[in-house]
């Protein structure tokens, strides 16, 4: 199998397996008094300093989580209801408009149930955002605003977005901003103070660590109201029994990840602009997605003109090779991607498109594999589409 | 071979998909989604469109061992059936709405694309025999045969269609399942219409047409003996809801005879004026065997699960003519008439044809 897919979750590494296991084993929750307990909080607190040393935070920065989803309601949701409730005027969310749906979802909740007013940034037609509109948006509303969140680089066209540029306009204005670098770390170079960020998330199965376990790094002096209520855990803003083995493992693959990032970044990149000049070689009408420099290393996003992402991706599947429509499924059924649509591109376009993306474990064999298999599928999937009846 | 299996989410699509993995094809499972918004669909056993369909049907490609994708076919469905039963209706005629998903969705859209894909036919659960001679016969339960609502299948569409339940009962069929550790085994049976929510068509209708109040009439007299609020929500022989102001001189219940779309009347009469002799359909589709030049003596269904009466049957150019040994009640224009040929190996479909009047 080509695996092409390390977007969507990537391989554990054998150092983060092996200490989750090891801690699995032994008993105590971080929480008990006894020496079982204190070995549980141990570990914990270890693994704290470690992500907070190699994520540029401090350890009291760091909460943990159940993984990115939670991060990124905890910090659009928690951040929105402590600083309104500190100020009822203060029902302004700015968002981008290429988030992830954890975000996009949690601020549209806002909207629909706490009465939030929503301020949309767009992206240029890279899938970049322009820290002037920021600028712009704060100029007009920073009184009312609550919390601005924009991902660190996007999931689907993966291109980087100048974080510190906008965090620093944000914190002209004294409101905290909020990243979710869920697909940036180990990836780019981040770094949670130098960033000047407020709140940063962090997830484990996207960097080699185990599912369900992640971070958000949140400043001190940013207030938070809790998603989850309960024993008091994680400075109260987190309740909820640490998962002492998940945390440990998490730390080993935030730590393993960030330290081996560039040696890591050029090789995938290597390889994956390989992908890239094979792939152009092969379909020569392929449009290449995103920022052509500013860019994760291992995120190549393609639309197939005259073809459907979903019957491509069903004709590579069989050819063993996993890919992603890179779209989001609501009820099963694949919509136009909601990135692809703000960056310009029409519908058909956005539903034309592939996302291949490379991790640790790619090698040459994945994207010949790909190529072989690209061109057939690619007939064949135009075949199907030129079916469709037009509308 | 590679084939493609339709799965609803429900006990036959799945075992007729494990059918077809046993009998060595190359089979990929794909749920078709046909709700643009599930939540108005039909929810739980009762529907093939929901979310919940949709987790069973996964659940049942997993357990067989098949790649499995869910297919957005809503905006065909909607356009090519929902769109076209409200019409139908507006026009005074009784559709058939999983006779014209069979024609227009499952057996066109989704075979087109299968095909175009490089599959070779496509896969379904249909209570109905599709042998080696490539005629389309009942099931052999007949209690549970949909020979009726594929007869309308062109020989093109046939050839490259998969029945493998119709030789089992619909017990057998779920003591399969069982056997085969689905999930669906016992999960009830699929009625009426998926995309009508609560099952009141009437309410689905007057939504989609709105309002339209006019007159019930006296066939033989003329007199106007009731109102309803649109004519498009009744059907030929229907007795219940007619809401009569005056009861008829005889005593004896009225029936829908005819629904008049252009003066928005609906006439009533008595039971025998629904007797019907001569059916008359447009657009004949033939199967069993070389279309004739000369009248068939065969036997014709006029509605699904209706009775089967001797007819004979010809083909004119895009007409078919029924001409039944015994008249049979309430004959709804938009149904399908299926000629059958009795055959101990189980009734063979010969043809069908949309019913005019």
């Amino acid at each position: 199998m080509a695996y092409l897919d390390h977007a969507a979750t990537t391989p554990m590494l054998d150092e983060a397996l092996e200490a989750y296991v090891a801690t699995a084993r032994e008993v105590g929750n971080a929480s008990s008094l006894h020496a079982a307990g204190r070995r549980a909080r141990r570990r914990v607190e270890e693994s704290r300093e470690q992500v907070a040393a190699v994520l540029g935070a401090r350890p009291s920065e760091v909460i943990f989580t159940g993984g990115g989803t939670e991060s990124d309601n905890l910090a659009v949701k928690g951040i929105f209801w402590a600083r309104r409730s500190a100020r009822p005027d203060r029902r302004r969310v700015v968002s981008s408009a290429v988030e992830h749906h954890a975000v996009l979802d949690a601020v549209d909740w806002l909207s629909q149930h706490e009465g939030a007013e929503v301020g949309w940034l767009p992206v240029d037609a890279v899938g970049r955002l322009d820290p002037q509109t920021l600028r712009a948006e704060l100029a007009a509303h920073a009184d009312q605003v609550a919390v601005v969140t924009a991902m660190w680089a996007n999931n689907e066209v993966g291109t980087v977005q100048p974080v510190a540029e906008l965090a620093a306009v944000a914190a002209e204005h004294g409101v905290p901003f909020h990243t979710d670098a869920i697909q940036a770390v180990g990836q780019v170079p981040v770094d949670f103070g130098a960033s000047g960020v407020a709140a940063l998330t962090v997830t484990g199965h996207k960097l080699g660590g185990p599912t369900g376990v992640g971070a958000l790094l949140l400043a001190r002096d940013v207030p938070a109201t809790p998603l989850l209520h309960g024993g008091g855990q994680e400075r109260d803003i987190r309740s909820g029994t640490l998962d002492t083995a998940g945390i440990v493992a998490f730390a080993v693959a935030v730590e393993t990840a960030v330290k081996g990032q560039q040696e890591y970044a050029a090789r995938v990149a290597a390889l994956r602009d390989d992908l890239i000049e094979r792939v152009r070689q092969a379909v020569p009408e392929v449009i290449y997605n995103g920022d052509p420099t500013d860019r994760l290393p291992g995120n190549a996003h393609f639309s197939f003109p005259g073809c459907e992402g979903d019957a491509l991706l069903l004709l590579l599947d069989a050819q063993g090779i996993a890919c992603s429509t890179g779209s989001a499924c609501s009820a099963g059924v694949a919509q136009p991607s909601h990135v692809l649509l703000a960056m310009g591109a029409d519908d058909d376009r956005a539903r034309s498109s592939l996302r291949f993306t490379l991790g640790h474990t790619s090698t040459q064999a994945d994207i010949d594999a790909l190529i072989a298999a690209l061109p057939a599928a690619v007939d064949r999937a135009r075949r199907a589409a030129a079916l469709r009846t037009p509308r | 071979m590679r084939v493609l299996a339709a799965m609803s989410g429900g006990v036959d699509s799945a075992v007729a998909a494990a059918r077809a993995v046993a009998a060595g094809y190359d089979v990929t499972g794909v749920h078709l989604a046909l709700a643009r918004n599930p939540q108005t669909y039909r929810t739980g056993a009762r529907g093939c469109c929901t979310l919940e369909d949709s987790r069973d049907a996964r659940r049942a490609a997993d357990v067989i061992g098949i790649p499995f994708y869910v297919w957005d076919m809503a905006d065909r469905f909607h356009e090519d059936v929902v769109d076209d039963f409200v019409a139908e209706y507006a026009a005074g005629r009784t559709p058939n709405p999983c006779l014209r998903c069979n024609e227009k969705i499952k057996f066109a859209a989704v075979l087109d694309r299968a095909v175009a894909l490089g599959f070779d036919a496509v896969v379904t659960g249909h209570h109905a025999r599709l042998g080696a001679d490539g005629l389309l016969r009942r099931s052999v339960d007949l209690a549970k045969d949909q020979s009726y609502v594929l007869a309308v299948l062109t020989r093109e569409q046939l050839d490259r269609s998969i029945f493998p339940l119709g030789d089992s009962t619909k017990a057998q069929v779920r003591a399969e399942a069982a056997e085969r550790g689905l999930a669906v085994a016992d999960k009830p049976d699929s009625h009426d219409i998926c995309f009508i929510a609560d099952g009141d068509t009437r309410g689905f209708l007057a939504g989609r047409l709105g309002e339209a109040p006019g007159e019930v009439v006296d066939a033989s007299t003329g007199a106007v003996v009731g109102s309803h609020s649109g004519a498009y929500a009744y059907t030929v022989g229907q007795r219940r809801g007619l809401h009569l102001d005056r009861p008829a001189p005889d005593g004896r219940p009225r029936y829908v005879l005819s629904i008049t779309p252009k003066t928005n009347t609906v006439t009533v009469g008595p039971a025998e004026a629904l007797d019907v002799s001569d059916v008359h359909a447009v657009r004949p589709v033939w199967t069993g065997g070389a279309r004739p030049d000369a009248p068939v003596e065969c036997e014709v269904q006029l509605r699904a699960h209706g009775d089967v009466v001797p007819a004979t049957v010809a083909l004119d150019g895009d007409r078919l003519h029924a001409e039944l040994r015994r008249p049979v009640r309430g004959v709804a224009a938009g149904q399908a008439v299926v000629a059958y040929r009795p055959d101990p190996a189980g009734d063979v479909v010969l043809g069908s044809a949309t019913i005019t009047g």
